[in-house]
This record gives C-alpha cells, structure tokens and sequence, in this order.
C-alpha cells in the first residue's frame, strides 16, 4: 500500500531518519507543532507501515566481532504467476540474508548477505542458496571495507572547520 | 621606533572587534561548543566544489574581468531578477566582488567625502561603521530595539538624517538580531529615503535565510528605489561558500562604473575559482528550484524554532528572528551586563556566545546565539545554558 506523507510528515521523516533518539519536546519544537501533533504522525507513519523500525546505524569494524559480508548476484527462472517474488520470498527468509534488491540487467537478485566467517558464507552460497531449484546461477562479490553507509561516512574526519567566533 | 607617527589616526581609532577576546579565551578551551560562529555549519554542496576542481584541472588559472566572468553575471542577473524581481544589466550593472564585504568597502569608498555621514541600524554587523571611517565617512549608530523587532523605524530614520547624511544602510535580514523588515515597514522607510534624497546600502547577504510564508522583498524592486540602492549580495550564506570569498553588488551603471576603478586597481577580480564554484551553485539553482538552499533553510528553521523556544523555556526575553541564523535573546533579567553573561558563561559552562554590545551599544542586555550547529551540540548547550541562568 502507498501513502502520500503531507509536507509535515515528511519534515519529521526526514528528521527522525536523521536521528530517531531526539527527545519528543525537541522534535516538536524544531517542527513547530505540539508533542500529542507529532506522536498522532508517528503513530499514523508507524501504522501505514512507512516508519518500519528504529535501528542505529553501527560501524561493527570498530568491534571485535568477526563478521563477513558480501553482495550476491543472483539469476533466477521467474515462475508462472509469481514472477519474482515467491523466489525472493524463498530467499530472504534466510537470516543471513539482510537485504534482497531485485535489479535490472545482467542478474535478477542481489542479495546483502552476512556471515561471521568466510566458510560460514561460503557454506550459504554452495549449500542453501545455489541449490534453490530456480536459482540458475550466482555470483559472490566480498564486502571488503564499508566508506559510507545509509548516508553516513564511515572513515574519515568529520571535524568542525569553523573558527568558534566570528562576526 | 616610534611607529605612531606613521599610522593614520582615524584608523587607530577604530576599536577592534569586541569578538576577538572571545576567540582567543575559546580556542584554549577543547571542550567549549560554539554558538559564536558567523557561518553556515553546513559544507559548501559537492557538486559545487567539484566545478572548481574541474575548472583547476581544466587550467583555468588565468585572471578574469575586472567585473567577473560574463557567464556569472548573466546567471546573478537571471537570479536577481527571477527570485526578487530586480533587473540588472549583466554588462555594466552587476560587479562581482571578494565578498559582500568588499561591497560594502567599495560602496563608501565611491560614495564618501570627508564628513559625510552615514546612517548605521543598531546592533548590526561590525564591519558597517568601521568601514565608514576607513572611507573618510562619520558613522551615525541609529539604535533599535526588541519592541520595534529590532527593525528600522521612519521615525528613528528621520530624527537621525542631517545635512549631511548621503546613504543608510539596510542590514536585514540581520545579523545579530535574526531580524527582517517586511513590505510595508520598507515601503513606509523609503518614503523617508525618497523625501531626504539619501542612497541605500542594502546588505542583503542573509537573504535567503528568510522563514516566512511571504519570502525576502528587496528593497531594489520597490518603486522608485533601484535607481538610488546599491544592493550587496553574495555566496557564503545561501549556499554555504564562506571561504570561497565570492559577492557580488548591483547598482545603477553611473555608480558601478566609478566602483569598477577601485576594484580594478586594488583587488583587479574575485577568485578565478570561486567564480565558477559560484556559477555553478545558480546554474545547478536555476535547473533544480535551488534545492541546494531549500535543504538548508529547512533544517536552519528546525533549529531556529528549537533555540526560540529553548530560551522563552529558561524564562528569557526571546524576539523571534524570521531571518539569518541567530537568535538574540534578552538576558537583562539574570542582572548581568551581556559581556559579563557571556564571560562567565564561557568560564563556567563553557558555551560561547557573543554579547551583544559587540554589535553596537543598542545590543546591550541581548546575546547573539548563532544556531548554525550541530544539532547534538546544539542541545548540549541549550542544557548547558539553562543551568547557567537557573544558577545565576
């Protein structure tokens, strides 16, 4: 189902994409509205299933945790009636699987899929994924360092440049 | 060596800006979050940076005309005339400058004999009546204050005109105060501008940073003013190009063809690069509705309504700013002058903000909060602040 978010809920869109954490009194000050205005909008976003979750954006390679991610290109048979979508239902079902794209050109499916190590990964594409019976064919392409993700730069300085007083 | 001797006396004079001790006293403290910058906390937008990147590659490295490159003044002219209906001729009426600051030099210097006034709105810019005096002018400061929207009155404007007062200058919107004037308070000013014969320096650098339904009017599209305003506009705010140093001033040919004299001599042309950095932020404008500006102004007004409220909460004076990027609350309550309010609020909570007196004497019991920053360190001083005032 489409919705069409007014001018006001695409104002707080924006700003809760930008980060979600900001006190309710804030967010209804910087838009201009009362608070019961704005937790009326969310609740109206989160009903129409515009607004899905609420996750922090997190660089796991200033973690210890071993962690191996990879694009995967997929061609698949389309079936009768389905198209795609009972392939791409069949395949992100599994919870390596973060993020299923169906794409125009070459290949059908890319897939963001992640692992914790290079064998477990491996393991998925030649065992689950590649033996999909409209899987016709697969191409792996490892993730070797993450510069910018869902807009936010991930290396690089992010220092004010600014003089502090200035007329 | 006795250097005195050799230094221009009106120029001693000239007190240095009341910012500078605050700058030095921040800079030694890591911790401190600034609301005492004067610039968009936003970087200059890619596309725009990289046309200057090409334009190095492509080797043009060469100086331009005195008056800047043709291809941007045609793209200011189209800009001027579509955004606030003022027509300037690309050939001879539009001059590009490093800065509107040297707008503002340029303007007094061509205008100015020795003793002519030149009437100041108060609290305003530092630059305007330093660079009076620098011109051989006599600055007259005309206060204004938080009843009036910190705006022009034609009362305060025809009490303070002389025989020898030859042009005002119209700073808004304003910095500090965040304010603008609207139509009708500008139409009832140039009734006065008209009657008295004066010339208008119209600062109109924060133009686009205007947040009202009915947008920015120059005064340079009202009637019977263009031929007597000299219109100062630039980059740096509206699209985020502080260092790239580029302006541009309008005005009638006979002025602009005496301006281009000192320009050629002393500056000869803006940067070659910030000129074509400059084309490319009106080009790119002029295709996409100026989305550039508009992503900007919406999260400048989200701040500016967070601050206004932020300061009526600690139980502040707060005139609500409709334009630039700062808020000027009242701290009279608190019973601290704003130079000792904003000392100790430096020492003790370290936030910087600038008193208002730096502005002139009529900013005395205001400070000047520039909400160009970060969101979280906005915040963060916000709190910082009001547990300064509550512990005052």
């Amino acid at each position: 189902m489409q919705t069409n978010p007014n001018p006001f809920q695409m104002e707080l869109l924006t700003l809760l994409s930008q980060d979600c954490r900001l006190p309710l009194e804030k967010l209804a000050a910087m838009l201009g509205r009362s608070m019961e205005d704005v937790v009326q909008e969310i609740e109206t976003l989160e009903k129409n299933g515009v607004i899905l979750r609420y996750s922090p954006v997190i660089n796991w390679d200033r973690t210890d945790r071993e962690r191996v991610e990879a694009m995967i290109e997929v061609r698949v048979t389309p079936q009768r009636d389905q198209g795609f979508d009972a392939i791409a239902k069949r395949i992100y079902r599994f919870d390596e699987v973060k993020s299923v794209y169906l794409m125009s050109g070459a290949y059908d499916l890319l897939l963001l899929v992640e692992a914790h190590s290079l064998k477990e990964l491996a393991y998925f594409v030649s065992t689950k994924l590649s033996t999909l019976e409209t899987v016709t064919g697969t191409a792996t392409h490892f993730v070797l360092k993450r510069y910018k993700s869902d807009g936010v730069i991930f290396e690089g300085d992010r220092d004010d440049k600014r003089l502090a007083v200035m007329a | 060596m006795d250097y005195s001797r050799y230094i221009n006396r009106s120029v001693a004079r000239v007190p240095k800006s009341g910012i500078r001790k605050f700058f030095d006293v921040a800079a030694t403290m890591p911790n401190a979050i600034s609301l005492g910058v004067g610039e968009p906390d936003f970087v200059t937008p890619y596309h725009i940076r990289n046309a200057a990147i090409d334009s190095i590659l492509d080797g043009e490295t060469a100086y331009t005309s005195n008056w800047g490159t043709p291809s941007l003044r045609r793209e200011i002219a189209y800009y001027l005339k579509n955004r606030y209906g003022c027509v300037y001729r690309p050939d001879n009426e539009i001059l590009v400058t490093v800065g509107a600051s040297e707008g503002i030099d340029l303007s007094l210097r061509t205008i100015l004999e020795p003793g002519d006034e030149v009437l100041v709105p108060e609290p305003s810019y530092v630059s305007y009546a330093p660079s009076v005096v620098f011109a051989g002018g006599e600055p007259r400061p005309i206060p204004t204050c938080e009843d009036n929207g910190f705006v022009l009155t034609p009362e305060a404007l025809e009490a303070a005109i002389s025989s020898k007062t030859k042009a005002v200058i119209l700073p808004y919107p304003n910095n500090p105060t965040g304010a603008v004037i609207e139509r009708q308070a500008l139409l009832k000013l140039c009734e006065v501008i008209l009657r008295h014969d004066l010339l208008v320096i119209s600062d109109e650098i924060y133009s686009e940073l205007t947040y009202r339904e009915e947008g920015y009017v120059s005064i340079a599209s009202l009637p019977g003013m263009w031929e007597r305003t000299i219109l100062l506009n630039g980059f740096s705010k509206a699209f985020a190009m502080t260092g790239w140093r580029v302006g541009y001033l309008c005005a009638p040919a006979a002025l602009t063809d005496i301006m281009v004299k000192i320009h050629q001599y002393t500056i000869l042309c803006a940067s070659r690069q910030g000129q074509v950095a400059a084309e490319e932020a009106l080009r790119q404008g002029r295709e996409d509705g100026y989305v550039d500006i508009l992503v900007m102004r919406q999260s400048y007004d989200q701040r500016r309504r967070l601050m206004l409220k932020a300061f009526r909460d600690m139980g502040l004076s707060c005139f609500e700013p409709l334009g630039a990027f700062y808020v000027f609350p009242g701290i009279r309550k608190t019973g601290l002058s704003s130079e000792e309010f904003c000392q100790r609020l430096l020492k003790e909570k370290e936030v910087v903000c600038v008193p208002g007196t730096a502005f002139g004497a009529s900013g005395e019991g205001h400070i000047r909060c520039c909400y160009a920053t970060a969101l979280d360190k906005l915040l963060e001083a916000l709190s910082r602040m009001s547990e300064f005032v509550n512990s005052l």
